[in-house]
């Protein structure tokens, strides 16, 4: 069991804090980072974008509540504990003093505010350090002042200034009126705690607003409350950019509770304001029932004569007239494959997801002449206030954006497209709206993971040694632009580790809108990339871990290309990837184990979001084809610390199940330009009983600290696939598993 | 049409149509919005109340068929000894990621232990698998519930772990 530091009080209300705020405007007895003390902070961070500014993150209350910001979205992934944590800990005080509140959108003070990529821990790790750091050297300074002292006599531990001559003390609330009266120093040359005394970083801390939640406090989106508050749906065209011609709506608003039905002409961009029909009314039951009523005539548009079919067809199409551009060619593939003497061919396929957040997507607006302020479940705030205050025409400025909490991101709260909606219904509407959309709406309104056709070929000598790879990629797009989250890098693993690697590509015009979904390229690449390299492996009659470990061979820096503005990505270090190869085998017996009949261990790797990821896979299969999953392993590399050790477990326990549900049970199929699948019924989540243990082991390495919200899914997927190869035999191709195929009887 | 309904222990009057749904009673006319939406259609659980103690899903109950019956929900279950333990377990065992779905998750859990004080494994898939949770929060639910039952919190389903 975990041991876990939990606050001993609820997090302060904003009411409070402003009741403080003037008690210390009126007594001068708080310590406030914010306004003078802190607003005219000279000091750079060191950080990639907007420094932060240290004055708005922090406020110490004179009886010693300490408040942090947090200032990025949360959506599950812990941030708004683990970002305070790491500013608790250079701040030197006790962790059951401190207090979170959710920051605003506001960038001036808070530098880059979003939930994406796994990108928190690697860009704000050292940032919010310094801000912590910051702050206990004011505090320091204060207590010397007071009693007539050289700073480097004092020292802190759990918000408390000691003088080491006297042993006089003081705590942080005490000093606080008089550390708000220096000048901050500049955070940049302030020397950070050593790691090895660490005492919050380092150690399990519950979730911050975990008390709260199993209490079912209202705290997320969906549970916005505003005075005068109306409820809307927006219905939209079930095909992809299809528009209103005409609607009935004075039916409709002859339904009960309905105040107001109004067409939205809407744009042609999908991730803005599309064409739909508002319904408006005193109950969300009630508008989403007055749909019923609803009749509208459609102009389907271009993307009605798109379907699941036509794109494999297509896809076939291509590879049988292999109809490619090569964007990566090394060596001469064709030839050593010739003559290699074991080698592989083999095509596969991955479908279109939705992200499924439980939470369905739904926003708080309310518009005041050109005034808008938003409560909305987001994970990129900032781009919804430029889409916002663009589609209504008023200036950002104008746009006040409240970050609620979210009931699950995955990727689907990137785009703001219901937070345009809430804001164009609260407009015309002339009332505060709470947008809501129901499950289909949400089902078959997602930006998706893209499907992919992938067709592979691959030789091995006769030492057992990958010497030739291949893969024609069938994606969407237009020419040579691929749609979101559907790119096939060149420096795609094996690329740099073979000799002979050609990558080519052919892509197909889509009308359904991609975005990306947890592990973005990475949840799809890993599937068919592990798979097919597990094919190589057995084709030599290798075993398929040590093959992997021969591939990764000595320890080496692999490039992974450019970023956008031509600045080198950090490398894929073949040797970290090796450490948890090797762990993963050790943890879960790889080798050593004989199993019984139709169960079989697969293992696989992958390298995303900067995290190092070796995972092993335990399923048997019945005679029926039922998968049982009954153990994965996992080893992860993501740097020197695992800063809050079980939300870091968590975040690997959950992607990994995740990546299981993907494979198990869930595909977006498009007929006629609209999406098929419209509820839990036929797009499945993973459930309690297929939820198998997982056993997770962090390497820790002398790298710097990066995100876990991501890498630990995709290595999951394809290690699923070739764990039920080694339990039946059968390979799988196509996701998600069709069980079909592993029946015997 | 007027309904009076017995909720949390208080008696509540509400004026609505007989086909709403219990959740939006709950949700939009009373304020008690622990119960969330997630489906509509009963599939999802998050929206999880306990009907004179069976775990029951308010977004497919209407009103008019609660009847005199006793509504308990994520708000007032904390006031139980079982829900007492099951919310502490849950914070020990850090279940929560999002949280979205807990306030269904727990109240499942606690019908399951009210009726199965030391529930099995497969006691434990029965009684939850309607729960569904996106952020896959499975394991430390499965061993939350087990800490709320005082009982190992060990995953007893086996795994062949042959030696070679």
């Amino acid at each position: 069991m975990t041991t876990l530091t939990q606050p001993t009080r609820g997090g302060v209300s904003r009411r409070r804090l402003f009741v403080t705020a003037g008690a210390a405007t009126g007594g001068g007895l708080m310590l406030s980072f914010g306004g003078a003390a802190f607003g005219d902070t000279p000091g750079q961070l060191p950080d990639k974008g907007a420094a932060p500014q240290i004055g708005n993150y922090l406020r110490i209350a004179p009886d010693g509540v300490i408040t942090i910001m947090s200032k990025n979205p949360e959506i599950g992934q812990g941030i708004k504990t683990m970002l305070p944590m790491v500013i608790a800990e250079e701040l030197d005080c006790d962790w059951k003093d401190v207090r979170i509140e959710n920051a605003p959108l506001d960038s001036s003070k808070f530098g880059a505010q979003f939930a994406g990529g796994s990108f928190a821990t690697p860009q704000n790790y050292e940032p919010m350090r310094r801000v912590g750091a910051t702050g206990r050297a004011m505090l320091i300074a204060a207590a010397a002042a007071t009693w007539n002292v050289p700073v480097a006599e004092c020292t802190t531990a759990m918000g408390v200034v000691r003088h080491s001559g006297s042993g006089r003390k003081l705590k942080y609330g005490a000093l606080a009126a008089k550390a708000a009266t220096l000048t901050p120093p500049n955070p940049a040359t302030l020397t950070l705690k050593d790691p090895a005394s660490f005492r919050i970083i380092g150690k399990s801390v519950l979730g911050i607003d975990s008390p709260r939640i199993v209490k079912g406090e209202p705290i997320f989106g969906i549970d916005t409350v505003v005075p005068g508050m109306a409820y809307a749906v927006f219905v939209k065209c079930p095909v992809f950019g299809g528009k209103v011609i005409s609607a009935n709506v004075d039916a409709v608003k002859a339904q009960r509770g309905v105040t107001h039905c109004f067409v939205v002409e809407g744009g042609s961009d999908l991730a803005g304001l599309v064409s739909g029909v508002a319904i408006v009314g005193d109950s969300w039951w009630r508008v989403n029932k007055a749909r019923d009523a609803l009749k509208v005539d459609w102009n389907e548009g271009a993307t009605a004569l798109q379907s699941s079919q036509g794109f494999e067809a297509r896809a076939a199409k291509f590879h049988q007239e292999a109809q490619f551009k090569s964007f990566k060619a090394q060596g001469d593939v064709d030839k050593v494959l010739a003559d290699a003497p074991h080698k592989a061919e083999a095509g596969y396929f991955y479908p279109f997801l939705s992200h499924a957040t439980l939470e369905p997507q739904n926003c708080t607006a309310h518009v005041v002449g050109d005034q808008v302020t938003i409560w909305a479940p987001t994970q990129n705030p900032g781009a919804g206030r430029s889409l916002v205050a663009k589609t209504l025409g008023v200036p950002p400025a104008n746009v006040a954006v409240n970050i609620t909490r979210c009931g699950g991101g995955f990727g689907r709260r990137l785009s703001n497209d219901y937070m345009v909606e809430a804001a164009w219904i609260s407009k015309v509407a002339g009332v505060p709206v709470k947008l809501l959309w129901n499950r289909a709406d949400d089902m078959q309104h997602d930006f998706y993971r893209p499907a992919g056709f992938h067709s592979f070929k691959g030789g091995v000598d006769a030492a057992g040694k990958l010497i030739a790879f291949r893969d024609d990629f069938v994606t969407f797009g237009t020419g040579d632009t691929d749609v979101s989250s559907a790119t096939l890098s060149g420096t795609e693993f094996p690329a740099g580790l073979v000799d002979n690697l050609g990558y080519s590509r052919s892509a197909i015009e889509l009308g359904v809108p991609t975005g990306p979904l947890r592990a973005p390229g990475s949840n799809a690449l890993a599937f068919v990339f592990q798979s097919f390299i597990d094919e190589l492996a057995h084709s030599a009659s290798r075993d398929p871990l040590q093959f992997r470990l021969d591939l990764l061979g000595a320890r080496k820096a692999v490039s992974t290309g450019q970023t956008p503005t031509g600045a080198m990505k950090p490398p894929f270090d073949t040797g970290r990837m090796r450490d948890v190869l090797e762990l993963v085998a050790a943890k879960s017996g790889w080798g050593t184990r004989k199993l019984p009949p139709r169960t079989g261990i697969g293992v696989a790797f992958y390298f995303s979001h900067l995290g190092y990821f070796a995972e092993v896979v335990q399923a048997s299969v019945s005679t029926k084809g039922a998968i049982r999953v009954e153990k994965v392993w996992v080893a992860g590399d993501v740097g020197s610390q695992i800063i809050n050790p079980t939300g870091a477990e968590a975040q690997v326990q959950g992607a990994v199940l995740d990546g299981l549900g993907e494979a198990l049970g869930q595909a977006i199929t498009i007929d006629k330009g609209r999406v098929v699948q419209s509820n839990f019924y036929d797009f499945l989540l993973l459930r309690m009983p297929q939820a198998p243990q997982v056993e997770v082991h962090f390497l820790k390495t002398a790298n710097p600290p990066t995100g876990l919200g991501e890498p630990a899914l995709p290595p999951v997927i394809p290690a699923l696939c070739n764990a039920i190869f080694a339990a039946t035999g059968v390979r799988i191709r196509r996701l998600p598993i069709d069980v079909k195929a592993l029946r015997t009887v | 049409m007027a309904y009076v309904i017995r909720i949390n222990g208080k008696t509540r009057s509400v004026d609505v149509e007989p086909d709403m749904p219990l959740l939006w009673v709950l949700r939009d006319e009373l304020g008690l919005k622990g119960s969330k939406f997630g489906c509509g259609v009963g599939l999802c659980g998050a929206c999880t109340v306990h009907i004179d103690g069976k775990a029951t899903r308010s977004c497919i109950t209407p009103v008019s068929s609660v009847g005199a019956a006793s509504v308990t929900t994520i708000e007032a279950i904390g006031a139980t000894a079982i829900g007492a333990k099951v919310q502490a377990a849950w914070l020990e065992t850090d279940v929560v990621q999002c949280g979205y779905c807990q306030a269904g998750q727990i109240m499942s859990a606690c019908a399951l232990l009210s009726k199965t004080p030391k529930p099995t494994d497969s006691d434990i898939d029965a009684a939850m698998q309607g729960n569904a949770c996106r952020c896959c929060t499975y394991v430390r639910i499965r061993a939350a519930i087990k800490q709320a039952a005082g009982m190992s919190t060990a995953d007893t389903r086996p795994v062949g772990m042959g030696v070679a």
